[in-house]
């Protein structure tokens, strides 16, 4: 569960309709409630029923969109770039190999600077042959240009979505977002979830339409011609400047989002029990309620520990991470990926890097857990928060432990 | 941004969009360069067909280069049944 409950008093507009739904579901009410025009998917473990459902309101006529059927991801994404060139407001979503099979349309997506929004709905990746959950996926590609939020629970799922488009169609950003579900976890989850009246999702997102990059026979365009270096430079540059930019238009559309639905989730990061903490976690994804009442337990057992869900991987939160985590005496990350030659997590590299000027530097460790859809539990919580204890207190503690399969001596599972 | 200092920028689009043609001077790249012998050369045009940046042109009684895009590839010389093209090593002071 996010920790951002709903507050009935603070919000402007009228509770939504209350519907137990998984998060596949989830993310197809977060898109038709954007009002796409133009879909596009292949199907693929576990984001297949989020088509489903998609393809099923377009038949329903429920949503006013060309669902189009595609022969693989690498066309689903290629149609919706030639559909947002063209105007339209678009939709998909994928996993794992697809979304490798989709890489060459997908970095162009962001380098075209096109707000599409794309649900990952995040698997391991293979081999080994697995379906199963696990970040890899989406953590491998967050450097080819776009934006990418990671979600908690169901909830989070709906209301980002809608929150995307704003961000990806904001004039200062203009980039692609992912939204990236934990597979099975959250998409095949059943869980409350409050679907927002269409009404006041349109007060809150008005239509989309592009000056920046369009094909318009009346105001002709040339787009993407061969562009020599120099002029590339500046195309980068824009681009890296427009994720700088990104930071703050996330933060003021889930500000916004908040105070219309009574939903905010922190914008880049949410940060629970952190003020007064001593000891820090960081998470990611679904993950983060295990690591919540974990973190109460502990408090519970006076623990002064406190959590940093981080919702935005790209732009990664640097400043506000230094901020927030800024005279802690121990911090804790939890990677369901590995940074293959780092022989850590890829969120823990980028921490550190992140926190390098911090005085008297913390001790920094690393939990990698959850691959494969192995479980991240309440007991390895407790001995990651135990882990940091140690280390606080000054005891070496070592800079990786692989949660579930690393254990002390005389330690049992 | 404060980890960036100020840009001297030169285009006003955010996405990579074209406003003018992008020339690359192909003569730049040149370090050879053909040269027609004018009685060799039987005037049959081929070298200018042939020619991947257009640059072999009809004179009153040979084929010429125009050396501003010439890019010294040799294909003229290649192609030209009379033997008519020599490429001669091209010396910048
Ligand atoms: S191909 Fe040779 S002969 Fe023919 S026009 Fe060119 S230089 Fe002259
Ligand atoms: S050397 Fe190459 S570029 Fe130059 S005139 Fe001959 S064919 Fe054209």
């Amino acid at each position: 569960m996010s920790g951002t409950t709903t507050d009935d008093e603070a919000r402007v507009v009228r509770p939504g309709r209350i519907a137990v739904i998984d998060g596949n579901m989830a993310a197809a009410w977060g898109a038709k409630l954007s009002r796409p025009t133009v879909l596009a998917a292949y199907p693929i473990t576990p984001q297949t029923p989020l088509v489903e459902y998609l393809s099923t309101f377009v038949a329903d006529g429920e949503l006013d969109a060309d669902m189009v059927e595609v022969e693989s991801e690498h066309s689903a994404l290629s149609v919706l770039q030639g559909a947002s060139l063209a105007g339209a407001r678009t939709f998909t979503g994928t996993s794992s190999q697809g979304l490798a099979l989709m890489y060459e349309p997908y970095i162009r997506t962001s380098t075209l600077r096109l707000p599409i929004v794309m649900a990952i709905v995040t698997r391991e990746v293979i081999s080994p042959q697995s379906v199963w959950g696990g970040q890899q996926d989406a953590i491998t590609v967050r450097d080819a240009g776009w934006i990418q939020i990671y979600v908690e629970d169901n909830q989070e799922i709906l209301d980002s979505i809608i929150m995307a488009y704003k961000i990806a169609e904001h004039p200062d950003i203009l980039l692609p977002v992912n939204i990236c579900y934990d597979g099975h976890y959250l998409s095949h989850v059943a869980d409350r979830v409050e679907i927002p009246a269409q009404e006041d999702v349109d007060r809150f997102l008005s239509p989309y339409s592009p000056s920046h990059i369009k094909l318009d026979p009346r105001t002709p365009m040339s787009v993407d011609p061969l562009t020599p270096g120099d002029i590339l430079m500046e195309y980068r540059y824009k681009h890296v400047r427009a994720q700088a930019r990104a930071k703050r238009v996330i933060e003021e559309v889930d500000e916004e989002f908040g105070r219309i639905f009574g939903r905010p989730y922190g914008g880049l990061l949410e940060r629970y029990r952190l003020d007064d903490a001593s000891l820090a976690l960081i998470t990611l994804g679904s993950t983060s309620g295990t690591a919540k009442v974990a973190v109460d337990a502990a408090r519970n057992r006076g623990v002064d520990i406190g959590l940093i869900k981080l919702r935005a991987l790209r732009p990664f939160p640097r400043e506000e991470l230094f901020e927030a985590l800024h005279g802690k005496a121990a911090i804790g990350i939890v990677d369901r990926n590995v940074c293959f030659g780092w022989m850590t997590g890829v969120v823990y590299a980028e921490v550190c890097a992140a926190l390098r000027l911090l005085p008297d530097q913390p001790p920094l460790i690393d939990f990698v857990a959850g691959l494969g859809g192995a479980d991240i539990t309440f007991k390895h919580y407790e001995r990651a928060i135990s882990l940091l204890q140690q280390a606080a207190s000054g005891r070496t503690v070592a800079e990786v432990t692989w949660l579930g399969i690393d254990f002390e001596p005389g330690e049992e599972p | 941004m404060s980890n960036m200092r100020r840009m001297k920028l030169t285009g006003s689009y955010e996405a990579p969009i074209g406003t003018t043609m992008y020339v690359v001077n192909t003569g730049d790249w040149r370090y050879q360069r053909p040269v027609t012998i004018a009685g060799k050369c039987r005037k049959c045009g081929l070298c200018s067909l042939y020619c991947p940046t257009g640059s072999r042109y009809e004179e009153a009684n040979a084929f010429a280069t125009d050396l501003r895009y010439c890019k010294g590839c040799g294909i003229c010389a290649n192609e030209c049944g009379a033997a008519a093209i020599a490429m001669v090593e091209e010396i910048r002071t």
